[in-house]
């Protein structure tokens, strides 16, 4: 009983390392973000203007009007997306289901577009009006899923569909109102470029509440992925929990596409990679994903600015250049060696 | 004590079997045989809250199932289905999750949680498995991990739906010598076997499902004497006296 070790067993302390290394890749890679661009400048630089309330220099300037808001935005954008992935998968108990997938992008897409072709200019609203888009989707996605049978294949063609219909949607709003997403082609791809505070401001608020509450219900979703029959003999209301669930994850996305528009790829990948580092419970995956998904957009984003200097990629671009082959060398790095079934 | 009175259950408003009465007696072994699609799943899904109940009422310790929240019937009835998910978390962790019903949100674990825990594993025989990953077990050792789940739920009535599907032989006896070991503490334990053998030997009581009824109930000796397997199943069920009692086989 002891502990007697054998090579099969995930001992704790690794996963102490594992933590320290992603907030320390978390803390670098928002210092590299405010440092790289177009100028770069000194990390003394940096820190001065982050300790000024207003901005004095040029390079204050750069730091506090066009860096910070982006390195936030990243760290918000893609911490939201990853637990949103991580929980959609969890509660569905469905490795294919991410937010995009299963038409919650697109369903805070159409909203966001709507809103913006019938009330412009009205930002602090856009969350909002994500977030209840994404709610509507999911809920739907949900509803078709159960009619059917619940099959894990049924629900992500569902969500494809679902998908579908919602990205005409957007497409045809877009065609009578053009001006509703201003830079539309960034919004589709998802993009970072020329974000501002009071974009991603009231988008925090929701992502914040919703992280809270993510976390405090790691048990729930939990016994959610031990199977619907499982969870109900131990008292949990299933239903209701996993409608719980996809609300607080219609949240997370909706917020985050509110400002960086449809950026898929890390409600994705992000989930299966910590999945792989710390193990399915939710207590320790969703902080992972959270600063997993803030390191892989923060990369993502310098890279898309660094990369073709003085002109900018999308981050969408970028995402899935480097996300895609990235799982893929993962995925074949750890075929051998897992039982899983 | 769990009593079932006249019950109906099934889905999409379709009974599956109706007017069963059954009581789950402390310190039995009851097992639930019958055809494919007689209903002996649903039983117990509709005990363990999972089903909803058609017409006729549970008692849990005389209180009608309606007036219990989840939680509380979960304090009561342990089950263990036959569909399992695999989550890649520890046997511990799994184990764990059977103390749900007795925490508040936001669901923090007391000590006497972890000292119940570590008394369920080492009680299903899975204190070796605590720090595995459930993909990682063998068939066997996951059953030991649920039934380590099981057991921290620290219920009167344990349910057991086919738990020794996919087992050989020895491992399919050990799960009955657990379930024998449990009902001598006081436990009422209640299994879904397809094996006949294996559940005229080992049960105290069979009930036998069939037709949407419950075709006959009674200690082995009695279901062999009314011939009621023969009847239900279309075989011809025979036993031979031998150093270790009796020993049923189909002639």
């Amino acid at each position: 009983m002891k502990n007697s070790q054998t090579s099969s067993i995930r001992p704790e302390r690794p996963l102490a390392r594992v933590y320290l290394t992603l907030a320390l890749l978390t803390l670098a890679s928002a210092v590299l973000s405010l440092m790289l661009g177009p100028v770069s400048l000194s990390p003394g630089e940096v820190i001065s203007a982050l300790f000024r309330a207003e901005a004095v220099t040029a390079a204050d300037r750069i730091a506090l009007y066009a860096r910070l808001p982006r390195t936030c935005g990243c760290i918000l954008a893609g911490s939201a997306l990853a637990v949103s992935g991580a929980v959609i998968q969890g509660v569905l108990s469905n490795p294919l289901a991410a937010p995009n997938v299963i038409g919650v992008n697109s369903g805070a897409g159409l909203a966001a577009a709507v809103c913006c072709a019938f009330f412009p200019g009205a930002y602090a609203a856009l969350p909002f009006a994500a977030f209840l888009g994404a709610l509507l989707s999911v809920l739907l996605v949900l509803l078709i899923a159960e009619r059917t049978g619940a099959s894990k294949i049924t629900l992500v063609l569902g969500g494809v569909a679902i998908s579908s219909v919602l990205a005409a949607g957007v497409d045809a709003v877009v065609t009578f109102v053009p001006d509703a997403l201003a830079g539309y082609s960034d919004f589709r791809i998802g993009s970072l470029a020329g974000l501002t505070m009071s974009k991603p401001a009231p988008a925090a608020w929701v992502v914040l509440a919703a992280l809270a509450l993510a976390f405090s219900l790691t048990h729930e979703l939990d016994l959610l992925m031990l199977g619907r029959d499982t969870a109900r003999s131990l008292g949990l209301r299933a239903g209701r929990m996993r409608i719980l669930l996809l609300a607080v994850a219609a949240a997370l996305a909706g917020a985050a596409v509110s400002f960086a528009g449809l950026l898929g790829f890390v409600g994705l990948i992000v989930p299966h990679i910590m999945r792989r580092l710390v193990g399915d419970e939710s207590r320790l995956l969703l902080p992972g994903c959270a600063m997993g998904g803030a390191v892989m957009l923060l990369l993502c984003d310098l890279a898309s600015r660094m990369l073709f200097r003085p002109y900018e990629l999308p981050v969408g671009i970028t995402l899935s250049f480097i996300g895609g082959p990235f799982f893929i060398w993962l995925l074949l790095r750890q075929r051998k060696g897992r039982t899983h079934d | 004590m769990i009593e079932i009175r006249q019950l109906s259950a099934g889905y999409n408003g379709q009974a599956v079997f109706s007017g069963v009465s059954l009581d789950f007696r402390p310190g039995e072994v009851l097992v639930l045989a019958g055809p494919n699609g007689c209903g002996k799943s649903t039983l117990l899904k509709a005990v363990a809250g999972i089903e909803p109940v058609m017409s006729g009422e549970i008692l849990f310790d005389g209180v009608p199932m309606p007036r219990l929240s989840p939680r509380e019937t979960a304090k009561k009835a342990a089950y263990m289905p036959q569909e399992r998910g695999v989550p890649s978390i520890s046997v511990r962790r799994m184990a764990l999750h059977g103390r749900f019903p007795y925490l508040s949100y936001p669901r923090r674990y007391r000590t006497e949680d972890y000292d119940i825990v570590d008394a369920a594993l080492e009680r299903a025989d899975a204190s070796g498995l605590a720090s595995r990953l459930v993909p990682e077990l063998s068939g066997g050792q996951r059953q030991r991990a649920y039934l380590a789940m099981a057991l921290a739920q620290d219920t009167q009535t344990v349910m057991m739906d086919e738990p020794t599907a996919f087992l050989d032989i020895r491992h399919q006896l050990a799960v009955m010598d657990t379930a024998r070991a449990l009902a001598s503490e006081g436990r009422a334990v209640v299994i879904v076997l397809h094996d006949l053998c294996l559940a005229m030997k080992r049960a105290d009581r069979l009930a036998i499902l069939a037709d949407g009824a419950l075709a006959a109930l009674g200690a082995p000796e009695e279901i062999f004497t009314s011939g009621v397997v023969d009847r239900v199943f279309g075989v011809s069920l025979r036993r031979v006296e031998t150093d270790s009692g009796w020993q049923y086989y189909f002639a």
